[in-house]
């Protein structure tokens, strides 16, 4: 308890004492913590991005005028029960027609025409949302598969857009698959080269106390009283680097609310502000893990003796 | 206390460190190294602190045969030994009073200890005064003087100073002489090595002289003779 009360005081002692070297790497790992909250941002943006394209992707069945209802209703149960199917929504042939009769309010031939012919000539429709983009196929061979003729089914469907949809659907899940992977590899390559400039940089400040290393086991320090200080210099770099990061992504995340909400899709500032304690959360315990693992490693080199 | 078994110390072929060196130190002798500069003596002072391995033989400190010590042991023994060197190895981030205190923290001293012992040591190099001195704002003399203070504050049982006095003035090198020869008087062994005539002949102890590695000469009470 004592000697950890002693390795916590010379650290910070070290950091005050250690002048413009503390701030060199601080001003370091704020860069790596600065790339990890782009980064953060930017798996937000896509995700956001990614989440209402999927959302614009549906497949639609829609049925003969006249289609008994419990037909359909026993059509919607099976689909229900599908693990792929993430909701499905019924629409009368009466709710289309008053749909329709609102989307063209404007047009009135069409809608003189609709009067004319005194009847709803529009079947009602089974609005089908998967769980994820790549089990709309799946969905789409339950349609044509013999279940559904046995059933019977096949008399009451008009037809079923997904093949009209396929190629955009394939397209967007190749897309999205692609965007995935891209931000995965860019994030790692991120962050591994900031790990090795942070890593490097506290190396290089911790060479300066080479000799002192050394000097210290000639005293009879163990490696921990030696070690200690060293590490928990590193975490103050990750702790005042983090608020630098936090602080300076305020106004940042600000404009880009400001000025580019409609083009990113979301509201980067008002994600920031609603996410802060989880994006602290991660940013501190990278920049401590970052700081102290790199003291470790460095202070490592000259403990050999 | 210290015995040197037959170590031999080679870097390569063409530079021999030590070679075959056997002798003893007894509890309480106060052994003075001499030999011109290259001629070893610092590789033997290593040698003591399990600082380099010798090539050959072995090296004991009572029972323990010092290079066959795992790492923490190692740390242990080292608290056993007082060590001064010629460029001082001060921590240079630390004031004078905690770079005693840092070595009272390593054996496991309290707090109370620590704010009690370290004044008395600095009063005793007299260096009262400079307790919240940077080892930069510090003559060398006072840097040797502080140096020293940290070799005795643990009451080691044995204190190796390496050239202590070859960064000195006369006078420094003096008080520092007529210090050790102090602590030497309360009991403590010490291992001192020079090449500086004036300190040989006014300690007016034992000598082992060293010659490109070997030992050349061990007078009970030597006089410099190079």
């Amino acid at each position: 308890m004592i000697l950890l009360k002693r390795i916590i005081k010379s650290g910070f002692k070290n950091f005050k004492r250690s002048g413009l070297i503390s701030w060199a790497a601080i001003l370091v790992v704020t860069i790596t913590l600065f790339v990890i909250t782009t980064i953060i941002l930017f798996q937000a943006v896509l995700h956001f991005s990614l989440n209402q394209i999927k959302d614009k992707v549906d497949v639609t069945i829609y049925f003969n005028v006249g289609a008994s209802q419990d037909q359909i209703n026993s059509l919607e149960d099976s689909l229900k029960q599908l693990p792929e199917v993430a909701s499905v929504t019924y629409t009368s042939s009466d709710e289309a027609l008053a749909l329709f009769r609102e989307r063209h309010n404007a047009d009135y031939s069409t809608i003189a025409a609709l009067d004319e012919i005194n009847a709803n000539p529009l079947g009602g429709y089974l609005n089908i949302k998967a769980k994820e983009i790549s089990q709309y196929e799946t969905i789409a061979n339950f349609l044509k598969g013999d279940s559904l003729s046995v059933s019977g089914f096949n008399s009451i469907i008009d037809k079923v857009d997904y093949n009209q949809n396929k190629l955009v659907i394939d397209k967007l899940n190749g897309i999205i698959a692609g965007a995935q992977k891209l931000g995965f590899l860019i994030t790692l390559l991120l962050i591994i080269i900031s790990i090795i400039i942070t890593f490097n940089t506290i190396r290089l400040a911790i060479f300066f106390s080479k000799e002192e290393i050394g000097v210290m086991r000639l005293v009879g320090a163990s490696k921990m009283r030696v070690r200690g200080p060293f590490m928990i210099e590193g975490a103050i770099y990750g702790i005042v680097a983090t608020l630098i990061t936090l602080v300076l992504f305020w106004p940042i995340t600000f404009w880009l609310g400001r000025n580019m909400t409609s083009f990113l899709g979301l509201n980067l500032y008002s994600y920031y502000l609603s996410n802060l304690f989880q994006i602290f959360i991660i940013v501190l315990l990278s920049g401590i893990f970052l700081g102290m693992v790199s003291s470790l490693l460095a202070v490592r080199r000259y403990l050999n003796k | 206390m210290i015995y040197f078994n037959n170590v031999s110390k080679v870097y390569n072929k063409d530079s021999i460190a030590l070679e075959d060196v056997t002798f003893t130190v007894k509890e309480g002798e106060f052994v003075s190294v001499v030999g011109h500069s290259g001629a070893g003596k610092t590789t033997l002072v290593k040698m003591i602190l399990a600082e380099d391995v010798p090539t050959e033989g072995t090296v004991f400190f009572e029972s323990l045969d010092i290079h066959k010590l795992k790492s923490s042991d190692l740390t242990k023994f080292r608290r056993r030994i007082g060590v001064v060197f010629q460029d001082f190895k001060l921590l240079s981030s630390k004031t004078a009073f905690e770079n005693i205190a840092f070595a009272m923290e390593a054996v496991g001293k309290t707090e109370e200890e620590i704010r009690s012992d370290v004044p008395h040591v600095l009063d005793l190099v007299d260096l009262g005064n400079k307790a919240n001195h940077f080892p930069y704002q510090m003559s060398g003399g006072e840097k040797q003087r502080l140096s020293i203070a940290r070799a005795i504050i643990n009451q080691p049982e044995i204190i190796i100073a390496d050239e202590p006095t070859g960064n000195l003035d006369p006078v420094n090198t003096y008080e520092i002489v007529q210090i050790l020869k102090k602590i030497n008087d309360l009991g403590t062994t010490i291992i001192l090595t020079t090449h500086n005539k004036g300190v040989i002949d006014s300690v007016k102890k034992r000598v082992i002289t060293l010659e490109r590695g070997k030992i050349v000469r061990d007078d009970k009470d030597g006089k410099y003779s190079i």
